[in-house]
């Protein structure tokens, strides 16, 4: 059989030439899940090792969302080890407050008109402190620059879903923009 | 439109995302709105910012040599085990057994994104409407039957197609029956399940739009489509199931068609 290394190592340079331009995005949604940087390179090594894995039946035009979905599912299933073990151990609920409103809605009114400017390392903190549904959505989105359609794919959610999410997540951004560093309204 | 509406459609204008009829109509209401056009300067402003920001990370190169080191080498190695260099850090992934790990990944296999191929649009398209139509009183099923030897025979004859029919009921889908339909002009087999009050179309012909490997995920007027190939057959799911609920049909229909392969 003259073709089995060649076509491994084929296939092996085709996923280097596909997979490798997006280290960065896939390295930055992790950066932004898993919160902590040695945790985030592991999410990417595990992400790009079950891409490899399933390369050779890839057939889509989309890399960078495939392999988002990919990075999604690998922090997720390590949030839920990390839960089944808080759990069992009866300690933390540091994941569980989600979907609980921490923010409040802006109300509209001529002081949060104007945005304060900040640095980049300041707005990386304000889209940190998110919850994590809406810290994705964001980060899918001015990031990653995914369309809703790609977002709709990697959160596994309903287009509509992803506008409410994105609606609810700027709002969310937006007073805490507003209130960083300073002046409080 | 009214600015609860608004409120969510700015976002979708400013993302580019808004077709002409609908970024007028936001327009319109912005333009009479104070608090909406309020809202909508604050989110382009910061939208803006958040633009110029550098918020991406660069992969730290050692991670990046590490991924490259996985690569197969360029000196062939037959049959050669792929290892990632360096084991995870302190039993990081250790939750996932063998099987699990694999699952897990096939799972995640079962994504992919965006068709934008006129073809396929059409086709999609066309199932949808063929799943709207199969709503209405009276048109959901031919055989009507929950059970899979009665439905598979039924279809002899009628498509060129042996149209496979799984009892997923233990999975939560229940088979309702079958039915002939037509898309794209051609007879088709469509395999009718349900989940709770949800109705599942599975349309199942040779060769009804580009070859997958692996699941493309649309969404038509609101319906949820999946479209995916396998052994010469085309498949198309339509429900008004939320995508995680459709996906996870897809996934169950996939692996009741291979029996042998890890799910």
């Amino acid at each position: 059989m003259a073709g089995y290394a060649d076509c491994e190592h084929d296939n092996a340079r085709r996923f280097r030439d596909a997979a490798l331009p997006y280290l960065d995005d896939v390295f930055t949604l992790a950066r932004y899940l898993m919160r902590n940087a040695a945790d985030a390179e592991d999410a990417v090594q595990e992400c790009y090792l079950r891409a490899l894995h399933h390369f050779d039946t890839y057939r889509g035009p989309a890399m960078k969302p495939w392999l988002l979905t990919i990075l999604r599912n690998v922090c997720n299933a390590e949030f839920a080890r990390r839960r089944k073990q808080e759990v069992s151990t009866d300690c933390g609920a540091e994941e569980e407050a989600e979907d609980v409103p921490l923010w409040q809605e802006p109300q509209a009114s001529p002081e949060t008109t104007l945005l304060r400017q900040h640095d980049d390392d300041t707005v990386r903190k304000l889209i940190a402190a998110l919850p994590q549904q809406f810290r994705e959505v964001i980060v899918l989105r001015e990031v990653n620059e995914l369309s809703y359609q790609e977002i709709a794919e990697v959160a596994g959610v309903p287009v509509g879903t992803v506008m409410s999410r994105l609606a609810r997540a700027r709002a969310m951004l937006r007073s805490a923009w507003n209130v960083a560093e300073g002046t409080a309204p | 439109m009214n600015c609860a509406e608004c409120e969510i459609l700015l976002h979708a204008l400013l993302d580019g995302e808004l077709d002409a009829g609908h970024a007028r109509d936001v327009e319109a209401h912005v333009a009479q709105c104070s608090a909406c056009a309020e809202k909508l300067r604050a989110f382009r402003a910061m939208h803006g910012t958040m633009a110029a920001a550098n918020l991406k990370e660069a992969a730290p190169a050692s991670l990046r040599s590490r991924i490259e080191a996985a690569l197969p080498s360029p000196a062939p190695r037959p049959a050669a085990a792929l290892k990632f260099a360096r084991p995870s850090r302190r039993m990081f992934f250790g939750g996932f057994a063998a099987g699990a790990a694999l699952s897990a990944a096939a799972a995640a296999s079962l994504f992919l994104t965006v068709i934008r191929n006129d073809q396929e649009q059409t086709i999609a398209d066309e199932v949808v409407s063929a799943h709207i139509r199969s709503l209405q009183a009276g048109h959901l099923m031919d055989v009507e039957t929950s059970d899979q030897h009665t439905v598979k025979p039924w279809f002899d004859g009628k498509v060129d197609v042996a149209p496979p029919v799984v009892d997923l009921t233990a999975e939560g889908f229940t088979l309702l029956g079958g039915r002939l339909d037509y898309i794209d002009g051609e007879p088709v087999a469509s395999v009718v399940y349900r989940r709770r009050k949800h109705i599942i179309n599975l349309f199942v012909a040779r060769r009804l739009g580009r070859e997958h490997a692996f699941v493309a995920a649309s969404m038509v007027q609101g319906y949820n489509v999946r479209h995916w190939s396998d052994q010469g057959l085309d498949y198309w799911a339509v429900s008004d199931l939320d995508g995680g609920e459709l996906g996870e049909f897809v996934q169950k229909v996939s692996a009741a068609l291979h029996p042998g392969r890890p799910s």
